[in-house]
């Protein structure tokens, strides 16, 4: 993969090395900055990996810190698979006392991930909150609807790019106004 | 006044609209109602330094029913919306609205999907008390100005 100016190549981390010895199909690279490691892999290799991340000893990642994601629009041909979305999850070992960043991309046409629901369950917040932002949507999580905006709310997902910063009317309407 | 000076000592005289305008105006009781930061600056009005008391709006009431003014202090976002509005419903007559600050005036910075363009758009503001936030001392300037509107109101007539 291709390195980003002012990022090292983390190809030679040993955490980078153990996931891709053990995942080679899922894994395509790792970058470091400032001594942070981010592991890319495919959406696919998300549940396999994460497993491993938490129950691999030397790994023994127990804590996910945060899942959020980016919104790549316009930019999309600067990295690899050309995808609009990246998932961004951050790991940290309580025990072990580090920390990773797991990026996987999400295409505009196919836009699901598997949830992580199953392997950390503190996941689960964080992952509706992704959906009800983002509209990503989350395969096999046990309650996936919106978390800080209404379930009947319906002008899509305001942390996308092409939302409209006002939003498309719902903050000047007051429908409990007519009900008197 | 015809019967002005015709009493002894211990009497005055007045018209019904001032003394129970001036009744109204000095027993402001009111919601606690923060919403963000400037809700800060309404609890240090309330405190000893600035004693929100001496102006009788001092007694904060955690029910709109035994509440004659709410202080909208803080950004209100639209989800918040229906509460403050079925708050304000539940206040008895005669109640007033303070809006403080620039959020609750007029959303301020926040031009956002979520965050409603000023709390005038659903509940009627008697006072706009300006300020990110506004001090204590704007606070009860605003509060000052409210009982200044209170004595010119007619009381016991249908608007």
């Amino acid at each position: 993969m291709k390195i980003p100016i002012g990022m090292e190549d983390g190809q030679n981390h040993p955490i980078a090395q153990k996931i891709q010895t053990a995942y080679p199909a899922f894994y395509i690279g790792a970058t470091l900055f400032r001594g942070d490691l981010s592991i890319h892999i495919k959406k696919e290799g998300v549940l396999p990996i994460g497993t491993f991340l938490r129950d691999d000893p030397a790994l023994d990642f127990d804590y996910p810190i945060h899942i959020s994601s980016v919104d790549d629009m316009g930019a999309q041909s600067q990295n690899d698979s050309n995808d609009r979305f990246e998932m961004v999850y951050e790991f940290f070992s309580i025990r072990k006392k580090h920390q990773v960043r797991v990026k996987a991309r999400v295409s505009e046409q196919d836009c699901a991930i598997d949830s992580v629901t199953s392997i950390w369950k503190g996941a689960n917040y964080q992952e509706r909150e992704v959906y009800d932002m983002m509209g990503i949507k989350f395969n096999n999580h046990p309650e996936l609807k919106r978390i800080l905006l209404p379930d009947e709310y319906t002008e899509g997902y305001p942390l996308r790019k092409n939302f409209p910063v006002e939003g498309r009317g719902w903050r000047d309407t007051f429908e409990f106004l007519d009900q008197e | 006044m015809g019967l002005t000076g015709q009493f002894e000592a211990n009497f005055i005289t007045t018209t019904v609209d001032n003394a129970v305008n001036w009744a109204r105006k000095g027993s402001l009781w009111p919601l606690t109602f923060g919403l963000a930061c400037c809700a800060i600056e309404m609890m240090a009005a309330v405190a000893s330094r600035y004693d929100i008391d001496r102006f009788g709006a001092g007694i904060f009431r955690g029910s709109p029913r035994q509440s004659d003014l709410m202080i909208v202090a803080g950004t209100v976002c639209r989800r918040m919306a229906p509460v403050i509005r079925k708050v304000y419903d539940q206040m008895p007559e005669p109640k007033y609205v303070i809006s403080m600050g620039s959020c609750a005036t007029s959303g301020n910075i926040y031009n956002s999907y979520a965050v409603v363009q000023g709390v005038d758009r659903f509940v009627p503001v008697d006072i706009y008390v300006p300020g990110c936030p506004p001090t204590p001392e704007a606070l009860l300037e605003g509060i000052l100005r409210l009982q200044d509107q209170i004595m010119k109101k007619k009381v016991f007539v249908a608007a």
